[in-house]
């Protein structure tokens, strides 16, 4: 039935053409495949599309000259104050940062004790591994060791026990900003579930008070619960007792988590088929017991992503610890401009902040994207 | 299994099991005893804390009122809506306060809003670089600290823009410098109310003017372009009678001092910084919002409305926003209370909102930390419980009606 190879050869018209049937496959012609076929289409599609790449085009030129002229061509990396070098270039003056880098990542922490800032730090990661990483052998003993790990962060940064004494006051830069994070969802955790759980309860009351809680948690800005901490906590405690401000903060830090927390596992409760209660009941399982076996297992484990978009959410805001005079990476930053060495470098600053946050927190969101796209081919 | 040998157990020997007990194991009356408990907990707590907070104050010698708002505030603000001198009260200044926030939220909801859309349609338009442009900016303005955003922007105006003398200007007439940005100041002649009035009038008859266009076009089909004749119809009559009524407005245009820019209104760098970090900051969640939202419509019904002659703007309008809308409202009403608490990291560049005012300066100066606080917080949840009750009504209006 087909027609040989040798046939559609010889299938050619004296005139040069073909016979009906027998033309060669020719590749597409550039108008509709290819890179100048898809330029056509994904810029020059229409007048606006064609007005739009243009500016964007322009937009493009413009910032990444400007951004790297002023960022690298012209910048000053070395150098002892601004003068310095304004002497060498007039872009930044990246020396600012590199002379302060330890005071932006450890804060006024004693400089002989800072290994115990790194050491916590690693242990930390060490101790994030069972969380996020499912197929670990012995995740169980793992998981021991990530739960006993914030004792074991606040004897290494407080101190006692054979260890000198670090006043809190003398927290600060990045280490501050991650102890606040970590320390906010750690515990958010455990109070989120069960808030979330009280939420869902056949219990009038302890419902109404979960949805309250939750509800005013959410409903009013982080810094006032941190001038809250600062101004009005210290009231509620025994006369004379002295509470600690970092403390303070970390209380109302971890409770404004909380809130948020337990809306992200409610969704996670909500999502569980209601299949599941009804077996987890009709095994005969109580309350309590449906929950941690059936129920909290599944509800975490799609929780996750909006446990890690919570986190990332938390991580920024402890910035605005500096609102009550605490010095995070942000506050160093703000304080150190006051150097008259170095005046007038605010940008500077802030862009190197700014740059600090935005990889570890866009790296964090590919996680949790990465994670969703995982969990969602269960389905 | 147990549970029932139990029993039997309990009844073969037959001893009264302990009430309590019978109480416990009944379920209506075990939630009635833990919800008891719970209550027995919390009042506990709060008995707890309040009995140390009334310690506290007795040992500072301080006592709970709010008299204080009576007393005189005597301290600047540097931006006031209302009538406002260092003489009047602590009140007052929390009015101005609350004034001033609410000020910020709004104009960044709609500034945000406005852009959020914006990015996000670019971010789904066909063309590449616009689309990757935009999600760079998206990621790169999402991924750093809001309080960030103020002081960058903030810093960039006081200490990059130059000064009054040197302003960036549009026409002589509208001044950008490290003061603010200076716009002119509008002054309204004698018959400006007529053109308020028509104005209202306009509003009135667009929401005529669209319940019948719509009825037309249920009934027989007919389009009529109702965003055009509206608009048309929004901005033409009101100057149409502001033209009749004989131009009553005049502008009092900003002219350069000795230091200083005379004249005009100007919105000062902290409001300008926190204004623009804000909208910058929120539209870029608003555009992942609505990306999200119009990704969420299924392509079936893109392709019946194809299938049924729409075009493209046609689609949009009738099939694919409406539908959009109702998976874009809820995420939206969150991320307009986020702006609106965010807004509250006014502190940090100087702006004098309720935290500022109320729960700063007048804090500080009377030490009534316990009653500043507590107004702060409920202000804060007053305005959360405005913006979704508002939302909570639009979402309900616009939802599906199933039948």
């Amino acid at each position: 039935m087909t027609p040989g190879k040798e046939e559609k050869t010889l299938a050619v018209t004296e005139g040069g053409g073909y016979l009906p049937g027998t033309h060669p496959d020719l590749p597409p012609p550039s108008s509709v495949h290819g890179p100048i076929h898809w330029i056509r289409v994904n810029l020059f599609g229409s007048v606006t599309d064609t007005a739009l790449t243009l500016l964007a085009v322009y937009f493009l030129y413009s910032a990444i000259t400007f951004l790297a002229g002023w960022m690298f061509i012209n910048a000053a990396f070395t150098g002892e104050s601004r003068n310095d070098c304004r002497a060498v270039a007039d872009g930044a003056c990246w020396a600012f940062i590199g002379n302060r880098l330890s005071l932006f990542i450890y804060g006024f922490y004693p400089e002989p004790e800072r290994w115990r800032v790194d050491l916590s730090f690693v242990l930390l990661i060490l101790a994030i591994v069972p969380v996020l990483y499912e197929d670990m052998p012995q995740r169980g003993k793992g998981l021991a060791y990530s739960c006993l790990y914030p004792l074991i962060a606040a004897w290494l940064l407080v101190g006692g026990f054979g260890l000198e004494k670090v006043s809190t006051d003398q927290f600060g830069g990045l280490m501050l900003n991650v102890v606040i994070g970590v320390t906010g969802i750690a515990f958010s955790l455990p109070i989120g579930i069960v808030l979330a759980l009280g939420r869902q309860s056949q219990l009038p009351i302890v419902r109404i008070l979960c949805v309250s809680f939750i509800e005013i948690i959410r409903g009013v800005p982080l810094i006032t619960l941190l001038f809250v901490a600062a101004v009005m906590l210290s009231y509620f405690v025994p006369p004379g007792t002295d509470f600690d401000l970092l403390v303070r903060m970390l209380i109302m830090v971890t409770l404004f988590a909380s809130g948020y927390m337990a809306e992200v596992i409610r969704g996670g409760l909500q999502a569980i088929p209601n299949g599941q209660y009804e077996a987890a009941d009709a095994m005969g399982l109580k309350y309590w017991q449906s929950m941690r076996l059936v129920v909290l297992p599944q509800a975490l484990k799609i929780s996750i992503p909006g446990i890690v978009n919570t986190f990332i959410a938390l991580y920024k805001d402890t910035t605005l610890v500096i609102v009550i005079g605490r010095l995070d990476i942000l506050g160093i930053g703000n304080s150190s401009l006051a150097d008259t060495k170095w005046q007038g470098l605010s940008t500077e600053v802030y862009i190197f902040v700014a740059l600090f946050f935005f990889f570890s927190c866009f790296s964090m969101s590919r996680y949790s994207l990465w994670l969703e796209k995982k969990l969602h081919t269960g389905h | 299994m147990s549970g029932v040998a139990n029993q039997a157990s309990i009844k073969l020997v037959g001893i009264e099991p302990n009430f309590l007990l019978r109480l416990w194991r009944n379920k209506d009356t075990r939630s009635i005893i833990l919800q008891i408990l719970t209550m027995a907990l919390l009042f506990a707590f709060l008995a707890y804390i309040i009995n140390n907070a009334v310690l506290n104050l007795a040992v500072l010698g301080k006592t709970f009122s709010f008299d204080f708002l009576g007393f005189p505030a005597s301290y600047d603000i540097n931006q006031r809506l209302i009538e406002y001198t260092s003489q009047s009260t602590h009140f007052r200044a929390m009015l101005v306060g609350i004034l001033n926030t609410a000020l910020v939220a709004f104009f960044g909801i709609i500034t945000a809003t406005i852009v959020g859309f914006l990015f996000g349609i670019i971010r789904l338009s066909n063309n590449w670089i616009a689309s990757h442009i935009v999600y760079c900016i998206i990621e790169f303005t999402r991924n750093i600290p809001v309080l960030l955003h103020i002081l960058l922007i903030h810093g960039i105006i006081v200490h990059v823009l130059p000064s009054p003398r040197q302003a960036h200007t549009l026409a002589d007439s509208i001044f950008l410098s490290n003061r603010g940005l200076t716009i002119p100041d509008p002054i309204f002649g004698e018959g400006f109310s007529f053109t308020v009035i028509a104005f209202f009038a306009a509003i009135g008859i667009i929401i005529g003017f669209a319940r019948w266009a719509r009825k037309v076009r249920d009934e027989s089909g007919k389009i009529y372009p109702v965003f055009w004749i509206s608009t048309g119809i929004l901005f033409g009559l009101p100057f149409l009678v502001f033209l009749l009524s004989g131009s009553p407005l005049s502008w009092v245009v900003p002219e350069l001092g000795r230091f200083n820019l005379k004249g005009g209104i100007t919105m000062i760098p902290e409001f300008l910084a926190l204004w623009l970090a804000l909208s910058l900051y929120t539209s870029v969640f608003i555009a992942e919002i609505v990306r999200a939202g119009i990704l969420a419509i299924s392509k079936g019904q893109w392709e019946a409305s194809q299938a049924v002659g729409l075009q493209r703007n046609r689609i949009l309008q009738l099939v694919v926003i409406p539908q959009a809308l109702r998976v874009i409202i809820p995420p939206l009403t969150s991320q307009y209370l986020n702006l609106t608490k965010n807004s509250s990291l006014a502190i940090a560049i100087g702006y004098m909102d309720i935290v500022a005012t109320i729960g700063g300066i007048s804090m500080m100066q009377t030490g009534k930390e316990m009653e500043s606080m507590i107004l702060v917080l409920s202000i804060y949840l007053c305005f959360s419980l405005v913006i979704s009750a508002f939302m909570n009504w639009y979402n309900k209006r616009i939802k599906l009606v199933e039948r």
